[in-house]
Parts: C-alpha cells; structure tokens; sequence
C-alpha cells in the first residue's frame, strides 16, 4: 500500500491511474463518460514520476514543443540542453515588432518599420477555448490572454466580380444565406414534400424554427423588412427623438449569394478550431515561449545550426555550427534527444533513424503560407468602418485581411494583417521579394478599403518557405499519410524521439506542439525508467 | 451584376484581368486566384513555363535558380545534370521529394510538362533537343507511379 491510498483519491488521480494501467484511451474513455474532457485529451499538468538519475537529454529546437519537453523533463529531475537554429526562443510562435530585422532565405533583409506597442504574429495567432494545454502553460507562465475575434458581423466578404466588387458585410451575406435557404425549405415543408422525412407535427416545428432562424415573414418569405433588417442591418438604423424612422436594407439575391462564392465565407467560425471564445497573448505570440525561455535560459544554446543526429546503443551525439557564420563546429553528447526540428529541415539532416522513421520523415511537405502586416497612420477600420476586429475574406490572392484584436476605440496608427494566404496564391506570393508582398497586399486591400493608399506607412511580409528556421509553415498530412506514417513518426526510435505539431492530429496549432511534447516525454521517461 | 460564367471557375479566368503592379525592376506575376473560389481550394492557371516557373518554383529555388539555404537548403538548379533525362524533374513537380511537395494536384500535365521545359533550357541549362521534348502525354505516363 502506497500512501496516496490513505487520502481521499482526486479525480485526476483516478484518471492518472486508469491511464496508467490502461494506456491512454481508455483514460480518455473515462474522462468523456464523466463529462470532464470530452474537449481536450489534456490531463493537467505532466506528473513524471520516478528518478532518471540524472540521464541526459538533448531538446532540438526552442518552439512550443521544445520548450515544453525541456522544461518537463527539468522539473523531472533530467540533465538537460536545448538547441534552437534561431537567436529568438519560439519558434514559429513569433511577434516582429519596430525595429526588428529578418532576413529570409534568399536574403531579403526587412526592418519592421511598427511604431511601439504595434507587431504582426506571422505564425500563429489563435489560441481556440479547448487546447488546454497550451492555455495552461500559459496560465503558469502568467501570461495575460485577450479575446480574438473569429467572426465580426461588420467585416467584408469581398468578391472581386460581384457587387461591382463592392464588400458585403458579413452580416448581410449570413443573414441572406441563412434566410434563402429557409424560405426554400419552409417552401418544400409546406407543400408536403417532407412527408417522408417528418410528421405532420414536427413539420409544424419545423416551420416555426425555420421562421426565426431565417428571420421569414408571417408567409414564411425573406423580404425586405424589419425582421430581415434585425439580421443584416438597416438601410436607416434606428434613431431617437424626430430622427428618421429606420428603414430596413434590400437582401441579396440567392443566386447572386450562390455565384458570389461568398456563402464560403459563412462557417468558418463555425468549425471546431475556430468557434468562440478565442484568445490571444496581449502583446503577442511570442510571449508565452519568452516567459517559459527565461525560466529555462541557463538550459539554452541560440544560433546553433544542427548538422547530424547520430545514434548509438550507447547515446547520441549532435553536432552543430554558428548558425550566423557556420563556423565553430561543436559536438555534444547526451543519452537521449527529443528532436522538433522542422520536417523540412531534418529530411536533409545526417540523421540515422530506423527506415520507418526516416520514410516518414521524407514524405512530409509543408504548407506554404504568406502574412504581411501593414501599418497605418489611423485605425480607419474602425473610425470610419466599425470593424473593431475580426477577419474580411476575399477571393483577391491576399484572401484575408485581418484587424487588430487589440486597442480598439483609440485614437493614433494601427497595424493590421493585409495578407494570410495558403497554398496556391501563397506560392505565388511567395517567389516576389517582401517589397512586392507589402506593396501588393496595399494595392489589393485598397479595392476593399480605399483608405489604404491615403493611410499606408509600412509594412513587413512573411513567407513560411523562405523562413529559415522552419522552411514551410506546417506539415501537409493528408489520410493516406496519417496512415502510411504518423506512428513511425511518432514512436520512439532508440534513443530519439521526436515531437512538434507535426507529430500530432493538430497540424500548425501550438496545441499540437504542447500535446505532442508531452505525450513524446511521457513515453520517453518510461523507457528511461526501464532502461 | 451577375457573372454565371464565374462558375466554371478556370473560364472565367481568361477574362480575368489581373493587377500587375509594376515595383522598381520587378512584376508582379499573373495571380491564379484571382477568384475562381472565395477560399477554397485552387490550382495554378498560368500556362507558360517562365510563368510557372515564378509562381510555383522560385520561392524556395530563388528567381535565378540558385536555390537557398537556412538551417537547411533549397537544392540550385543551375547547370544541373540532372536534368538531363526529363524523367528526373517531372517525377520531382509531380511526387516532390522529401520537403518539396508534389504538384501533381495543382499543375495540369501540359503545365507541368511546361515548366520542366523552362527549368531545362534555362538556368544554364540547354536540355532542348528534339528527343528529350518534354509532352503532356509524358506527364500522364509518370503521374501515376510512387515517388
């Protein structure tokens, strides 16, 4: 008998030991039947127990999952070092601010031109209400969170052929959809086309949700009028005293909604990654690693470029060179290595894994993506648009411009992100030099907001594949892949085991990272315990 | 206004007319997107090798083909042998290798057997006799094979 049977047992506990004796799904199991999880496979903080007696590991790579793994396996009584390509902590999770220079692959040197108080997060930006783990380190690391606004009624869609390109507000192009397609199935309900589907009394039901979720007439039609105004606004809002009376707004066409391509735009917010609440770190992505850098600094070696992973039964050794002048070779040696380094980088890396790993290793490509942040004199946005955060989607090659979730209401500049594309107009975007990116990103947000060419000051452009550090932004996983690899990458290969989002099922979220990191030093530690 | 024409997405292209902003020594190239989704998924529409070439390739192998390096490398692919047999770089653009992605999703045959033709006649390489023309039909054949 241990002591902890003599004390009340705490939940967690129970948890803890069912995952113990039954491995991690039937925790997960348990943790759903009792309505504690079903959100998060998260289990609180990692609890590694037993003695590693000083076993020595080595952590490439300074982002989330590194800076995780390290700072565990330290607190778990390891002797450890951590290896990081750049001369910044975090990895993806970045912030530029004023003043700070970039060079990209290439070349191509940008000085953020922000003024104080202002940057760009040109990795990730949202931390959704379910990656628990993440939002725990940072509640541990006291990091202060702000809202993110996903969805802003008031934001554009934008269709560059439709509307005369004029904008929509988001509101309009949801209320009108939602509205359309109500009417169209209150229509089939009431000529009896549902009989097969439903009762005559769950039509009835049907009818009157379909009234208030499409916001129809007593006829069940979407007009012009005030109900379909409380959705998609007013032509004349209302007033007070002998001001106008309001005047409802025009809907848009169904077929028009359909052709537009705007409906797209609709349920992004809606999707599980991405549904309120939303946070972000005040002041930026970065500050969650900082805060966990410092607590580990002593552990750190910046600027090291790592050359070969080499592995014997009896540890491994790293090698690496100033990443800034390539010179300054060094050798350090450990009996176990947690390695994040980016797919990208380790498929070219001397690297003796097993061929299971290396196969998967060398299947991953990564996304490509493109930010550029631009900087205005004022916050036009939301003096003259009422936008106060949020996201405008377009079908111009900038595909988003996204406002700042911060100072809202305040007089001075701002800077906004002019540009997230992925994938194929990323590319694109990608092969032009960052001036290009930045001048590019102003002349397509002007056919949106035509303040942009009064208002611009400056601005700085990230392209994920000529980052140095990562060399694409996250890992492509398809089903096929997830099949043919993600164990093999995942499972331990003799004294190596990697972590990272790109070990997990949440490709480019720092949740990824967190989780995979624990689950990696959670198997780790039970093979040094046994070694 | 109405635009049923931008419902058979790539059709609609061709009247496309796309801003090329003209910075200092540099264009801009034809964008792709210019809306043949709001956001979904899209495939490259240029149809010349050099514009290909710009819009898929020079990201990461740079505008003179010298590829680039960071804490790894973006291979050159000037005076490259390899070239030689056109196998080699069509498996490459249509598989990928290692952290080059496969084109296969986003570039037609024609277009890939176009911006091999480019890559192998530019850069200091003169793959261009008749034998080693790079088709469409040539594409095809090697789409469906394993990288």
């Amino acid at each position: 008998m241990n002591d902890s049977n003599l004390k009340p047992m705490k939940r967690r506990d129970l948890f803890r030991m069912i995952g113990m004796v039954a491995g991690g799904s039937l925790m997960y199991q348990a943790m759903t039947s009792l309505g504690f999880a079903a959100d998060s496979q998260y289990t609180g903080p990692i609890k590694l127990q037993g003695d590693p007696k000083g076993a020595r590991v080595i952590v490439l790579g300074a982002g989330m999952a590194g800076l995780v793994a390290a700072l565990e396996l330290r607190n778990a009584g390891y002797s450890v070092q951590l290896l990081d390509f750049n001369d910044r902590v975090g990895g993806r999770a970045w912030s530029l601010r004023g003043g700070d220079v970039y060079t990209e692959i290439g070349g191509a040197t940008q000085t953020c031109g922000f003024d104080p108080g202002l940057y760009l997060n040109p990795g990730p930006w949202r931390i959704p209400y379910h990656h628990r783990g993440y939002l725990d380190y940072a509640r541990r690391f006291n990091v202060a969170l702000e809202p993110f606004m996903m969805v802003n009624y008031n934001a554009y869609v934008h269709s560059s052929r439709y509307f005369d390109g004029k904008p929509r507000r988001f509101r309009e192009v949801q209320a009108d959809f939602q509205g359309h397609v109500a009417e169209l199935l209150a229509k089939s309900a009431r000529q009896e086309k549902l009989d097969q589907a439903l009762t005559d009394e769950d039509q009835q039901i049907l009818l009157e949700a379909l009234r208030g979720w499409g916001a129809l007439d007593e006829k069940f039609v979407y007009r012009a009028g005030m109900d379909s105004a409380e959705r998609r606004g007013y032509e004349v809002n209302r007033g007070g005293g002998l001001m106008p009376p309001p005047m409802p707004s025009t809907p848009i066409g169904l077929a028009d909604l359909l052709r537009s391509d705007m409906w797209r735009a609709l349920t992004f917010g809606q999707t599980h990654q991405w549904q309120s609440t939303i946070f972000q770190p005040v002041g930026g992505m970065d500050t969650t690693p900082k805060a966990i850098g410092r607590e580990l600094a002593a552990l750190i070696t910046l600027n090291a470029r790592v050359t070969a992973i080499r592995q014997s039964d009896k540890g491994v050794t790293v090698n690496y060179v100033d990443a800034r002048t390539g010179n300054d070779a060094h050798q350090v040696s450990a009996d176990w290595c947690v390695c994040t380094i980016p797919l990208t980088i380790l498929s070219q890396l001397d690297i003796n894994v097993g061929a299971p790993m290396t196969a998967a290793i060398n299947a991953i490509s990564y996304l490509s993506a493109v930010k550029t942040g631009l900087q205005f004199k004022r916050r036009f946005w939301e003096e003259d648009d009422a936008i106060y955060g949020g996201i405008t989607f377009t079908d111009l090659p900038i595909k988003q411009i996204a406002y700042p979730n911060t100072g809202y209401n305040r007089g001075g500049k701002g800077v906004l992100l002019g540009t997230f594309a992925a994938g194929v107009p990323a590319f694109e975007l990608s092969g032009m030099s960052p001036q290009l990116r930045v001048s590019q990103a102003v002349e397509y947000g002007a056919q949106i907001h035509p303040q942009y060419k009064s208002e611009f000051e400056n601005g700085i452009s990230v392209s994920w594949h000529r980052v140095p550090g990562a060399m694409g932004c996250a890992a492509l996983w398809t089903p096929e892949l997830r099949a043919a690899h993600y164990r093999n990458l995942a499972e331990i290969d003799g004294r190596i085991v990697l972590a990272g989002d790109h070990v997990s099922e949440f490709t480019a979220w720092q949740e990824g990272a967190v989780l995979s990191a624990l689950d990696a030093i959670t198997r780790l530690h039970r093979r040094v315990l046994n070694a | 206004m109405k635009h049923p024409v931008a419902l058979l997405g790539i059709a609609a292209l061709g009247a496309a007319a796309v801003t090329c902003l003209v910075l200092a020594d540099e264009t801009a190239p034809p964008q792709s997107t210019a809306a043949v989704t709001l956001i979904g998924p899209t495939h490259f529409l240029q149809t010349d090798g050099g514009a290909l070439f710009r819009a898929a390739c020079q990201v990461c192998h740079m505008p003179d083909g010298q590829g680039g390096s960071g804490a790894a490398s973006y291979p050159a692919l000037t005076h490259d042998p390899r070239l030689a047999a056109s196998e080699f770089p069509i498996v490459r653009v249509l598989h990928g290798s290692k952290g080059m992605p496969s084109f296969a999703a986003v570039l037609s045959d024609a277009q890939v057997a176009a911006v091999v033709s480019y890559v192998r006649t530019h850069f200091g390489n003169d793959y261009k006799d008749k034998k080693d023309k790079v088709t469409a039909d040539q594409v095809r054949s090697l789409r469906t094979m394993g990288p």
